[in-house]
């Protein structure tokens, strides 16, 4: 009975996200990535408003890779099918990530590109976010029909398996930036860890046999 | 054992304490090259502000700048959190132990310890092992006066220092983050330099609880961490004493955590700073030796390896 209800609800919610458009996705995350500058323009995020649009870009972008991982399982999992705002999920991430490391290179360190190289190199947190950027491009590039087409289904879903390395490093680079362990972090590493196992050969086996 | 406080005093003759924390007084002779910038600040006589040995004056960074964005662990991790937690904190009464290699060691009450002593305004440059600094107008006393008074023995070499561990009034304490309570340390020629405050009030007002009310240690040309908070024990001790962030990451945070453009941090290049209060497009400016106190501190380390006493 109960799970009955569910069900249907889910049923509904998957007839109401298939009607659903997935352009306004990119005019929201336009217009927080324009807000939040906004507001670090004209004092409200006082007295460091450099660190905070770091902060809220790369936040917002970590945040935006955990929901495209999740995709997958909810589907498998709940049924819940969102597959379709996988791709806007994703770029909307490398969006947020280009803001953060746009605040970095320009508002942060001023175009001091000795310093930024020397952190790249020696540091590790910064090293971390610059690898998961590198690896989101090939990942934004690829997110449209033509080179999906071009490239042809199965070497661009193996080239589009790199979202879990580059959310792992996402993660360690948010980890590392925190002083002394910090919970905060952790449960996003934890969660991104979750969605990973969820996609381990062992936990999809023992789901089929659960369905048997 | 507080008569050194001064005899036959009453509690009537005892400075209302707001005119005794708002009192500005320029410091003396010690520091002339930090009260020039001061003066300049003040914009005394009303003339343009002057630069000191090539370097602009130091603009105190807003108070509100200041009292909001506060590595202060014990009331949470987050910058914001001093700010909205700090009031529950109780700091009247409050007491000091001073003990260890000490003529006179005992608790003192704060305004036993606040008696006689002269009330300064200096203009410090603050910088965040984080690479971000600040320009704050503390007030405060030299710590080498209180040393003095207790009277320092012979075998005593370093002096350190404990802040309040009071979990149901620092909810920050309830999580293991750090090791508490927090603890800092100075070597005790440090300890005695005139440049080293204990501070009771920035502003000209007094301290606010996020910012290390009642009494908290400013050492200028070390990274903001040794600069330790709402101060309940100076300990003088023969030994270095362990300090809270070198305890939990060694090979990140030293014991002397000296500012130092030259020696990295793990995490920072310790190269250049942002200074806070400018907006989002402040300028990122070079980071001065000994946090720009290399004349009046350099000859403390004469000799040392800085790279491996960072």
């Amino acid at each position: 009975m109960v799970s009955g209800a569910i069900r249907q609800m889910i049923k509904a919610i998957n007839q109401f996200t298939r009607r659903m458009p997935t352009w306004p996705i990119y005019f929201v995350v336009l217009a927080v990535i324009g807000w939040h500058f906004f507001m670090a323009l004209t004092g409200a995020y006082r007295p460091d408003p450099v660190r905070m649009l770091e902060l809220e870009y790369g936040l917002l972008a970590l945040q935006l890779l955990i929901a495209s991982l999740a995709i997958t399982p909810l589907k498998r999992f709940a049924g819940l099918n969102f597959v379709k705002f996988r791709r806007a999920l994703g770029l909307s991430a490398f969006l947020f990530a280009l803001a953060h490391l746009g605040v970095w290179v320009a508002l942060d360190m001023q175009f001091l590109f000795d310093q930024m190289l020397s952190d790249i190199l020696k540091r590790p947190y910064i090293t971390f976010g610059m690898a998961a950027f590198a690896l989101m491009l090939p990942l934004a590039i690829t997110s449209n029909d033509r080179l999906l087409r071009r490239l042809g289904g199965a070497r661009w879903r193996r080239l589009h398996r790199l979202a879990y390395p580059l959310t792992l490093l996402a993660a360690l680079h948010f980890v590392w930036v925190r002083k002394g362990v910090q919970i905060e972090p952790l449960v996003y590493l934890g969660l991104i860890t979750l969605l990973l196992a969820l996609r381990l050969p062992l936990s999809r086996r023992r789901v089929a046999q659960r369905a048997l | 054992m507080n008569k050194w406080f001064g005899p036959g005093l009453t509690e009537n003759d005892v400075t209302p304490e707001e005119v005794f924390l708002n009192r500005r007084t320029f410091m003396r002779a010690a520091g002339a090259a930090v009260a020039l910038p001061a003066l300049a600040g003040c914009d005394v006589g009303g003339g343009e502000t002057k630069t000191v040995a090539g370097e602009n004056a130091l603009k105190p960074t807003p108070l509100e700048d200041i009292a909001s964005y506060n590595n202060f662990y014990e009331f949470g991790p987050s910058k914001s959190d001093p700010a909205r937690y700090a009031h529950r904190l109780t700091t009247k009464p409050w007491h000091v132990t001073i003990d260890g290699l000490v003529d006179k060691p005992g608790v003192y009450p704060l305004e036993n310890i606040l008696r006689g002593m002269e009330i300064e305004e200096r203009i410090y440059r603050f910088r965040c092992v984080e690479a971000w600094s600040m320009v704050i107008p503390w007030n405060g006393f030299m710590l080498r006066d209180l040393l003095k008074r207790v009277g320092v023995k012979r075998e005593a070499k370093y002096v350190a220092f404990e802040t309040l561990h009071r979990p149901e009034e620092m909810p920050g304490q309830k999580v293991p983050l750090l090791k508490w309570p927090y603890r800092e340390g100075l070597r005790l020629d440090e300890a005695m330099h005139p440049l080293t405050l204990l501070a009771t009030g920035l502003y000209g007002k007094p301290m606010p609880k996020q910012n290390g009310a009642p009494l908290r240690l400013v050492v200028p040309w070390k990274y903001g961490f040794k600069s330790i908070k709402s101060v309940v024990r100076i300990s003088l001790v023969a030994e270095r004493p362990p300090t809270t962030w070198n305890l939990l990451q060694p090979d990140e945070y030293g014991f002397y955590a000296n500012v130092n453009p030259k020696v990295s941090h793990p995490r920072w290049s310790q190269a250049t700073e942002r200074r806070l209060g400018e907006g989002l497009i402040g300028k990122r400016v070079p980071t001065l030796m000994f946090n720009g106190y290399e004349k009046e501190v350099a000859h403390l380390y004469k000799g040392m390896d800085l790279r491996k006493y960072y």
